[in-house]
């Protein structure tokens, strides 16, 4: 129990907003941003937004946030899941046109940098999962179908944007960049463990 | 009476070490040339090559200075340390992005074998605090083979990094 009843909403939302903010606004502040292009800058903040995005993103989905009725939760996952792509659309380009061998490297998995793989890996995850979102309809997946391949690519999601953004030495301050990913990872947890996955997977075998 | 068996051990742990001294000391005298004589290659680090620019001028010094970056030029075999051997740097400093032609330089190894560049400040790029060396057979007369270096800083506030070549003929 957070606060008085009529004051949770406020507290919730309020540490939701301050918890996706704060990592952003500290890195606004680094002293790296002084020394580099606004490409390159655009590039590095498009993947920090990301990153926050991913906090909010598994809360919308099973109507965690006070005031806010699964519907139209759901129509803004399908909204923020655009944005994440999009993001991550910036941050790969603004790498590129930055440094085109570094980023054809991180592509082709040929970088000496590790956590370009998790953060390739988590990209091709966040483009299936719009493609998955966007031709749902025509996809003629069962539900729990639909949602175990919609999971798995958010499990593969989270957990290589956190690796990726935790192995990183940039903008990012360490202990906000932290502190988030762990929110992150809690809060994705959460909601999965929440829809009972097991559960959904333990029947379709069991139809099978 | 009491005493004497811890002097004999005192001896004996004297005697050991002696032994042991002069062991170490003959078995790396002896191995000291094997060692040099089996000098391995440096290998060409991933990614080392990004962003180089193939010909860039010689000049004492890379914008204001401030960091350096050094290291040293051996040959493959016996590991003799090689002059004039020319080599080049670039990396992400406060002065510049590895793109730009001014964050390159090159200088020559002295007649020891040693290269020393004074460059601006290296801040961590891509995630990485790190430069890139290069040496290039297509523009130096030495003829050794193509190699391309992307060491790593331990801290992003170290003021000095340090890479070195062992060179194979072409």
């Amino acid at each position: 129990m957070i606060g008085p009843r009529p004051l949770r909403p406020a507290l919730i939302w309020g540490g939701l907003a301050t918890a996706m903010t704060v990592p952003v606004v500290i890195a606004a502040g680094s002293p790296l941003l002084a020394w580099r292009s606004s490409v390159y800058i655009a590039a590095g903040f498009a993947g920090v937004v990301a990153l926050a995005l991913l906090l909010i993103q598994p809360l919308l989905s099973g109507a965690y946030l006070p005031g806010l009725r699964l519907r139209p939760g759901r129509r803004l996952h399908a909204g923020v899941g655009a944005g994440i792509a999009a993001a991550v659309t910036i941050h790969v380009a603004g790498l590129w046109l930055t440094s085109p061998p570094d980023v054809v490297d991180a592509l082709l998995f040929n970088s000496p940098t590790t956590f370009s793989a998790w953060g390739v890996v988590a990209m091709w995850a966040v483009f299936a999962s719009s493609l998955l979102a966007a031709f749902r309809g025509r996809l003629r997946l069962g539900l729990i179908a639909w949602r175990l391949c919609h999971i798995m690519l958010a499990v593969v999601i989270v957990v290589g944007g956190v690796v990726h953004a935790l192995l990183i030495d940039g903008t990012m301050e360490i202990v906000s960049k932290a502190v988030l990913c762990a929110l992150v990872i809690t809060a994705a947890a959460k909601v999965m463990v929440d829809l009972r996955l097991l559960t959904d997977i333990r029947r379709i075998s069991s139809r099978q | 009476m009491t005493q004497a068996p811890q002097a004999r051990r005192t001896l004996l742990v004297a005697g050991a070490v002696t032994v042991g001294a002069a062991l170490t000391t003959g078995v790396s005298g002896l191995l000291a040339p094997l060692r040099a004589q089996g000098l391995a290659p440096t290998l060409t680090m991933r990614g080392g090559d990004n962003n180089y620019r193939p010909g860039a001028p010689i000049v004492n010094r890379i914008g204001g200075g401030g960091f350096w970056l050094t290291g040293t030029v051996r040959r493959v075999g016996d590991g003799a340390l090689l002059p004039r051997v020319r080599i080049q740097v670039w990396a992400h400093t406060t002065e510049g992005h590895e793109r730009d032609p001014h964050s390159h330089g090159a200088t020559l190894t002295d007649a020891n074998g040693v290269f020393r560049m004074e460059m601006p400040q290296i801040i961590p790029a891509f995630g990485q605090a790190h430069a890139h060396l290069a040496y290039d057979g297509g523009h130096d007369s030495n003829n050794f083979e193509t190699v391309f270096l992307r060491p790593v800083m331990r801290n992003a506030r170290d003021t000095s990094l340090s890479a070195d070549f062992v060179l194979r003929r072409a």
